[in-house]
């Protein structure tokens, strides 16, 4: 019988949040492999309850430093989906401009501090920077010009506090955008760099076997590249209202990990996030963006997970086109939200996170008191895709030696941006006594 | 922040940083990232040793300075906490859940009996504790930067003071000093929208006011808070009722102990008394 081998990595590093991997694997292929997340829960939709509807924006954003815009965005939209609300079209533009703001830091923090030094050969962006001093110094200027956007519209960069159910506490006036479009044409060139510079990589060739095709999961909109709005459909014909979300997926309880893992009923895994954005949604990107990808030779599908980061950071580019394009036709709403008034209802959105689909749902009462959230992140999502991607990548790289055979596998994590931190929130609280074990459920 | 109070040795050459996780978003040591102007300069200074997010090299301690965000709630992190402080020298917390236990210590609060009657699919997989603490509740601590989130100049001037042996200068007044030195018009007197900047300690530079909102207590407690005060004029002036006192008082820092002994106050039945 062939000798059984294993990778085991206590505490993955350049991911957001705490997490392990193990695989056992021998000669005959991969026997086991776990993703293990064991960042503590910290019980989100459990103490929900009871809180006042306009609270959600703000708690939710705790879920997650990275990406606290998403948070706000899916809640406020699930609130006003709920109310029967409808934001005007300038507030609606606000919303997208605060979200590419989000994009363009929380990619910008993956492209050049996480995942770059993987296919450089580095331990971190510093080390990095001795070598490559451009590269980081322009990713330290995209990053930000993604914050200053965040700041600007939000308060601060990180749980910004200008974002409400129904709009804006306050929206910025025209002058005030007139400094940041400044700021964002410079980035903006450095994006296109960034794009040709990230396409000059090299990629482990890898792509699914055709027996076990990636199912990619994403909005779809009508007019644009989807932010805030749009159907859920995937590469595998799947096409339905959010409403529907919860008939479709469904979240799944394992031993090992402290977030759920989340599959599609009919198929099991899929896949969210900015390869399932670009491939579902290209022709809907800036004309900009299209012919920097033909320039740099990057097609409209990309299948390789190795290469996301080219695709991060086409959709940096967008965002910066997109930003810039509401900042040129922005007129001052004249009321910073609409009214809102709490009755007994139900509601739910799907927003894109930087990391993919981020589904929020909520009861309210009519005092405006959530009675029950729900909420699946982007990475419960990928949880099961970047398992499978290692139960097919580690028999082509056998050859490789253990300790590159190992870094192989975390930078195929990488790939995903996992948000561990996003990932374990999600669990109700059971609790039974002080030193002992608490539960998890949905 | 006496930078040689604790029997960890010094260490040679260039001073080491750890940046350490418990229960937390990442937002405050994502922060450090933030400093998009600094970053390289600060590696410069320091040997960034430890910091998971950012590198996957981690140098063996003793750390000159450790910064700790999160906040303690499992039986794991009990112990691993002891271990960070055995090899700081100097340990700093960084945001609401390191220095009062974070949102999550809203589980402090809840009705057990509430909790544990919803079904769950697999509550024996899971550890934790009934409990969210800060971790000055477990080991000493040398510096508390308060803030959900921290803000990021303030991270820098704690870690430029660390750098130069000099007590950091975070003024521990209130929002409202913030908003006057601001200029920004009271959103209480002016608007009547209840505001927690009289109880609140500064340092995000009076944002909410700056926005037309009022102040939600994210930065946590100021000192000498008169908190029992503030919420009879929030009744008395305002019109505020129970709920939304008690959710301004519990949320982010709900278990700062004065937040906290308030909040319980304002739910008894009898009020203020």
């Amino acid at each position: 019988m062939a000798k059984s081998k294993t990778i085991k990595v206590d505490y993955l590093a350049r991911v957001e949040g705490e997490g392990a991997l193990y695989i056992r694997y021998d000669d005959g292929g991969v026997r086991d492999v776990k993703l293990k997340i064991f960042e503590p829960p910290r019980f989100f939709e459990g103490f929900m309850r009871g809180r006042d509807y306009l609270e959600a924006p703000d708690i939710t954003a705790r879920i997650c430093g990275i990406c606290p815009v998403a948070y706000q965005m899916s809640a406020l939209h699930a609130m006003e989906h709920a109310l029967g609300l409808t934001p005007t079209a300038e507030l609606r533009d606000l919303r997208r401009l605060i979200y590419c703001g989000e994009w363009i830091e929380s990619h910008a923090l993956h492209i050049f501090m996480l995942h770059a030094p993987d296919f450089l050969g580095y331990d971190n962006a510093v080390a990095m920077a001795k070598d490559h001093p451009a590269i980081v110094q322009d990713g330290l200027e995209i990053k930000k010009a993604g914050n200053a956007i965040v700041s600007l519209i939000g308060g601060r960069e990180v749980h910004p506090i200008n974002v409400r159910v129904g709009g804006f506490y306050r929206v910025p006036t025209v002058e005030e955008l007139g400094p940041l479009r400044e700021q964002l044409l410079k980035a903006r060139d450095m994006a296109v760099q960034t794009a040709h510079w990230a396409a000059s990589l090299t990629f482990p060739r890898f792509e699914r076997p055709a027996t076990d095709p990636y199912e990619f999961v994403a909005l779809s909109h009508p007019r644009e590249y989807p932010m805030n709005e749009g159907r859920i459909v995937s590469t595998r014909g799947l096409n339905i209202p959010v409403e529907e979300y919860e008939t479709h997926f469904r979240e799944e309880h394992i031993d090992y990990s402290n977030a759920l893992h989340s599959v599609l009923v009919e198929r099991g895994a899929y896949l969210v996030g900015p390869m399932a954005r670009y491939n579902l949604n290209y022709e809907h990107l800036s004309p900009l963006v299209q012919q920097t990808a033909e320039v740099i030779g990057f097609p409209p599908f990309c299948a390789n997970p190795f290469q996301s980061i080219v695709v991060r950071s086409l959709e940096v580019l967008y965002a910066f086109d997109e930003a810039l394009r509401i900042i040129d036709s922005y007129r001052r709403p004249e009321q910073p939200y609409l009214a809102t008034d709490p009755r007994e209802s139900s509601g739910c959105a799907a927003t894109e996170a930087p990391r993919g689909l981020l589904y929020h749902r909520y009861d309210i009462n009519d005092r405006g008191k959530i009675t029950d959230a729900r909420i699946v992140a982007p990475t419960s999502q990928n949880q099961k895709s970047i398992e499978d991607d290692l139960r097919h990548l580690l028999p082509k790289f056998l050859d490789l030696p253990e300790n590159r055979l190992q870094a192989r596998c975390e930078q195929a994590i990488r790939n995903y941006d996992p948000c561990i931190s996003c990932s374990t929130h999600f669990l109700q609280l059971h609790l039974e006594h002080d030193e002992g074990r608490g539960g998890a459920g949905i | 922040m006496v930078p040689d109070s604790r029997a960890v040795k010094k260490t040679s050459g260039k001073r080491k940083l750890a940046v350490w996780k418990f229960a937390s978003c990442d937002g405050c040591q994502l922060s450090l990232l933030d400093c998009e102007d600094e970053l390289l300069a600060l590696a410069g200074e320091m040997e960034i040793a430890y910091f998971m997010e950012a590198s996957s090299h981690q140098v063996e301690g003793p750390y000159d300075l450790s910064l700790v965000e999160g906040s303690i709630t499992t039986a794991r992190d009990k112990r691993r906490i002891q271990q960070v402080r055995a090899q700081s020298r100097v340990l700093v917390t960084i945001g609401a859940c390191a220095t009062a236990g974070g949102i999550q210590a809203l589980r402090n609060f809840s009705d057990v009996e509430e909790f544990t009657s919803v079904v769950y699919a697999h509550p024996e997989y899971i550890a934790t504790l009934k409990t969210s603490t800060p971790v000055s509740a477990h080991v000493a601590v040398d510096f508390e930067l308060q803030g959900c989130p921290i803000n990021k100049h303030q991270l820098l001037e704690v870690i430029s003071a660390f750098l130069h042996r000099r007590p950091p200068q975070v003024p521990a007044h209130s929002v409202c000093v913030e908003c006057k030195i601001r200029g920004n018009v009271c959103v209480w007197v002016a608007d009547g929208i209840p505001c927690m900047g009289p109880v609140t300690h500064a340092g995000c530079g009076a944002l909410c006011p700056g926005y037309s909102r009022g102040c939600y207590g994210c930065y946590g407690p100021k000192e000498n808070t008169n908190t029992a005060s503030l919420c009879h004029w929030w009744k008395k002036e305002l019109g505020a009722d129970q709920a939304t006192i008690v959710e301004n008082l519990r949320n982010y820092n709900a278990a700062a102990p004065v937040f906290a002994r308030e909040s319980r106050r304002q739910e008894r039945p009898d009020g203020e008394k």
